[in-house]
């Protein structure tokens, strides 16, 4: 049983962890304060092809895999996970279903430049009154001639602030409940097409989002992406993926908050001695360092079921599960070992136990992860 | 990376499967309730390949692995715990002999316990006065001659009276600390050998327990297990090895609990439909797969490391700990899904719950685990 880095995902981790070090890192505490989307730093991830990290190269991507990707993840979201979500988005959630299901044509169009990074794509699935359920979507499209008529509200839309291209899915027919979904790619220069505010975030603040809205925006149905009525199962798979990502940046985010707090650990002196001397010290540095490594497990293996091309839809779901809440205990174990700094901005930990907090809503809640879970444990 | 089994260990786990649902798992019950060593299960595994399943051919075992062993281990700790942990002891005495014991020793020893010749092996290793602190052993061994004369008391010795040959620890230079430590093979015909109290357990009931003295015990040179001053080694790569297959029980454990539970799930009706589709029962079942399948990785990659030839310890640490302290929380919910069946043994979840709880003590407590990869991790 092979569970190692093959050469060139170690190259990939290595190439990105420094990076992460030297450019997200010391910049992450000031992009979180001042809300700022970290355009040079995208730019920069693009030209080592990460924004397009398992796209082939005919396509403008790196052409590497789904263990490259989750690794590539993990190193970028520990030194800012802002920008792991900005990489997230347009990995996941934007190439990979265009290059799943997209026409040479659109690819061309709609993939090309964006796993390049030149452009920014997002993701428009939920809605203010439609999150996990999405079969209760409003936003409808309405074919008229050559075109679909789009009308209706996206909310929590990341990298909507930035997006040069939207993939949203909309009701063709209302009817047939969540078969009656269908995806477009409508571009953010269409008429009809506008943004709201960038949303006020707990964390992940390095990230925009915001609500978007269609009203009578219409493109051409080239614009489609797959069939009528395949919105559905377009949204579902590319969510299976996502989930490896989401798992991949709950990961970097526990270990930027097990590093800090072990490297504080070391330096910080309580009863004539380092606290990292202590049993209570130590025993949240062993739980820690081994829910860290049970998550990444979970996490790869996802990755290597994707990549083999077999259905990994309940194990992305344990790992995206798993990592999140994960993240969460780790990161304010990270707080707690940082005792009284730990709540304040002059350490990054309490940062790290913002950003957690995400991994365990978007992408589907733990809630739907567990759902998914147990529909494969309960069939007969 | 893969996370694929070779053709070898997928064999060895299609074995190990078979001889748990034909043999193991139907004699679990009564074996839980008499307490009855499980002598013909043993000899079973043992015709199987199961006792040995990484020693090498040449010296009667599988020669399959790590990976293999592990997995193996799975499989018949999901049918019953109380074999497991028996097979599991057998597997490591054998092993470790392979590794630090001599050719004659190797030889004399290792085909006995791969065919049940001899019935089991035993480490005889914590005392009354010092478990997790090895180091701190009464038990003496003194040069006599060309002999050692072996005195102390051991304690929580598993299959202690049904062993063949213990490996057992004493001091023998007591002012060396760890580097006084000399590892011995004890024959069980060995005069001075007496076996004390059996334990009454509330688990692995099925399993052995006991303990032993050695009064004045005498071995031969060749009787030195690896070199005088060199136990203390061979102890730790026992444990580290042990806690990979404890590791492999708790995963073993939680699958038995959560297979029990699916189908209590599926079944059983309230409010008018499956309690399966109620989300505080669907969760728990969500929850204790997800752990079972993180458990199972940790092990399978503190085994493949070990396969390789690599450093291990914090890994097989880190598996034990989070296996062994998943399975505590996959058993109670377990019991909690059955409701008040779960607490009789009309299911076998009460069973499992019983044999779960061992888990976080032997083979170095969870407290132990945490100050080995606290250790490794903040030097």
């Amino acid at each position: 049983m092979d569970i190692q880095l093959t050469d060139e995902q170690r190259q990939v981790r290595d190439l990105c962890r420094d990076f992460s070090e030297q450019e997200l890192r010391p910049n992450a505490r000031r992009w979180d304060e001042e809300h700022h989307f970290p355009r040079e730093a995208v730019q920069k991830l693009a030209e080592m092809g990460l924004m397009g990290v398992a796209v082939p190269p005919e396509w403008g991507g790196a052409g590497m895999d789904s263990v490259a990707y989750a690794v590539a993840m993990e190193e970028i979201s520990r030194g800012c996970a802002g920008t792991g979500v900005i990489m997230s988005v347009s990995n996941s959630l934007y190439c990979d279903p265009i290059l799943k299901y997209g026409t040479a044509e659109q690819k061309r169009e709609f993939l090309t430049p964006f796993a390049r990074g030149e452009k920014l794509g997002c993701f428009a699935l939920t809605e203010p009154m439609s999150g996990s359920d999405a079969a209760e979507m409003r936003t409808l499209a309405v074919a008229r001639g050559d075109e679909y008529v789009l009308s209706g509200t996206k909310n929590f839309i990341t990298n909507g602030p930035q997006a040069d291209v939207v993939l949203v899915f909309a009701m063709t027919d209302r009817a047939k409940g969540h078969k009656g979904i269908t995806a477009f790619l409508v571009p953010a220069e269409t008429k009809g097409f506008t943004r709201g505010k960038p949303d006020q975030k707990v964390g992940i603040r390095a990230s925009g989002s915001c609500s978007i809205f269609f009203e009578d925006c219409a493109v051409p149905k080239s614009c489609r992406l797959g069939q009528e009525g395949e919105g559905f199962k377009i949204a579902m798979s590319t969510l299976d993926g996502g989930r490896i990502g989401i798992a991949s940046q709950a990961l970097g985010i526990a270990r930027a908050a097990y590093e800090e707090a072990v490297a504080y650990a070391k330096e910080r002196r309580a009863f004539g001695k380092p606290i990292a001397t202590f049993q209570a010290i130590q025993f949240m540095v062993a739980d820690m360092a081994t829910e860290i490594d049970a998550a990444r497990l979970l996490t790869w293996r996802a990755a290597t079921l994707k990549d083999k091309g077999v259905r990994f839809s309940a194990e992305a779901a344990m790992a995206k599960l798993y990592a999140s809440e994960m993240a969460e205990r780790v990161t304010s174990k990270g707080i707690q070992i940082h005792g009284g700094y730990g709540y304040i901005k002059e350490f990054d930990a309490e940062r790290h136990w913002r950003d957690s907090r995400i991994t365990q809503i978007y992408e589907g809640t733990s809630e739907i992860q567990r759902i998914v879970i147990s529909s494969t444990l309960l069939k007969d | 990376m893969d996370f694929e089994l070779s053709d070898l260990e997928a064999q060895v786990v299609a074995t190990a499967r078979a001889v748990a649902r034909d043999v193991v798992a139907p004699a679990a019950r009564e074996g839980d309730r008499s307490g009855k060593f499980p002598a013909e299960i043993l000899r079973t595994l043992a015709s199987a390949g199961l006792l040995a399943v990484n020693v090498p051919e040449a010296l009667g075992g599988a020669g399959a692995g790590p990976v293999a062993y592990v997995l193996a281990l799975m499989e018949i700790a999901a049918a019953d715990c109380a074999v497991a942990v028996t097979m599991a002891v057998t597997n490591m005495v054998g092993e470790i002999i392979a590794r630090y014991g001599t050719r004659e020793q190797a030889e004399r020893c290792c085909p006995k316990l791969a065919s049940a010749e001899w019935l089991a092996g035993a480490f005889a290793l914590s005392e009354p006065g010092a478990g997790s602190d090895s180091a701190g052993m009464a038990t003496r061994a003194a040069r006599r001659g060309a002999r050692w004369l072996l005195n102390g008391e051991k304690q929580w010795v598993t299959s202690g009276d049904r062993a063949g040959v213990l490996v057992t620890w004493a001091k023998t230079d007591a002012g060396a600390g760890t580097k006084g430590i000399t590892a011995f093979l004890v024959d069980a015909s060995t005069p001075g050998l007496v076996v004390g109290r059996h334990e009454q357990k509330m688990g692995i009931r099925a399993s052995s327990t006991v303990s032993l003295s050695f009064q004045d015990c005498e071995l031969p040179d060749s009787a030195v297990l690896g070199q005088a001053g060199g136990g203390f080694r061979v102890a730790m790569s026992a444990l580290d090895g042990g806690r990979t297959g404890i590791a492999a029980q708790a995963t073993g454990t939680i699958r038995a609990a959560l297979d029990a539970s699916a189908r209590y799930a599926r079944d059983r009706t309230a409010f008018g439909q499956p309690i399966g589709e109620f989300q505080a029962i669907r969760f728990m079942l969500a929850d204790m797969r997800t752990e079972h399948d993180a458990a199972r990785l940790l092990t399978l990659r503190a085994a493949a490391l070990k396969g390789q030839g690599l450093a291990f310890s914090r890994e097989a640490s880190m598996a034990k700990l989070f296996a062994s302290e998943a399975a505590q929380r996959a058993v109670s919910k377990a019991v909690q899904i059955h409701g008040g069946y779960g607490y009789t043994d009309a299911f076998p979840v009460e069973r499992y719950f019983r044999d779960a709880r061992v888990q976080t003590i032997y083979e170095g407590t969870s407290e132990i685990q945490r100050l080995v990869i606290a250790r490794d991790l903040l030097r």
